[in-house]
């Protein structure tokens, strides 16, 4: 005859390991939220999808306290300067979106206390198309936008 | 060092502006090589960040359509003239590089 005590024991020892796999699967997750780069947000082909990885909404308005300047004619697109100013108390961000790229997400500039609404850099375009500068100022998203001519597309391939 | 910084930073009234020249490949992973014809893997700083007085003042998140060897400028208030600015980047690949420099 089995002993009724050592069946109790048994299924104790089984529910102590469950519990102990559980916070070994738990363990595992902190690391995936480490990630920082928004990969969702720069590998979407859609803008839609881009910005709403990025900032959370799709929705924004043009404004004329966002000023972009990039030139009217890129002869090469693999070069194409673009600043944008914005004249907006807390900004959060300014990203670059160039639409006629394969991915349209170019680059976020986040901003921490004390920047001020200004940032200049480089970037490369397909073809020609309209660059967008996003400025997210806690709920609202203020854009301002230019048409490029891109006579030599700087994406290769 | 394999990948050097040129980095500049400039107090004008109580606005420092800075200023940066990193030198980097930035492929974006869709294009090819012209004579194997396979496309080149891509290749680009992910991640550009600018510390002051051990705050984070600036944080570029790029793709590949940076240009290759990237400009970067921005400005923030608060800073002093003799203060250090710190530049720091990150490639898809985990390789690093960092420059700081002196405001004038």
């Amino acid at each position: 005859m089995t002993d009724p005590k050592r069946r109790i024991l048994l299924q104790g020892s089984l529910a102590a390991g469950a519990v102990g796999a559980a916070v070994g699967t738990g363990l595992l997750t902190p690391r995936a939220v480490l990630a920082a780069w928004p990969e969702s947000a720069f590998t979407a082909k859609q803008l839609d999808d881009a910005l709403k990885e990025l900032l959370g909404t799709n929705t924004y308005e043009p404004s004329d306290r966002v000023k972009l300047k990039a030139p009217d004619i890129a002869e090469n697109g693999a070069v194409v300067p673009v600043t944008v100013e914005a004249d907006v108390e807390g900004i959060d961000s300014i990203s670059i979106i160039a639409t006629g790229n394969q991915t349209p997400l170019v680059a976020s500039f986040n901003l921490g206390a004390g920047a001020l609404g200004f940032v200049s850099t480089r970037i490369k375009m397909a073809k020609t198309a309209t660059v967008v500068a996003l400025v997210k100022a806690g709920d609202q998203v203020l854009s301002a936008s230019k048409d490029v001519k891109v006579t030599i597309g700087g994406c290769g391939g | 060092m394999a990948n050097p910084i040129k980095m500049r930073a400039k107090l004008k009234g109580e606005v420092t502006e800075v200023k940066a020249l990193m030198s980097h490949p930035m492929e974006t992973g869709r294009r090819k090589d012209k004579a194997t014809e396979k496309l080149i893997p891509a290749h680009f700083i992910q991640e550009v960040v600018c510390t002051w007085q051990e705050k984070e003042v600036m944080k570029a998140l790029w793709s590949g359509g940076v240009s290759k060897n990237p400009y970067i400028a921005f400005r923030f208030k608060g800073a002093k003239k003799g203060e250090t600015v710190q530049l720091a980047w990150t490639d898809n690949k985990g390789e690093s590089g960092s420059a700081a420099t002196e405001i004038k």
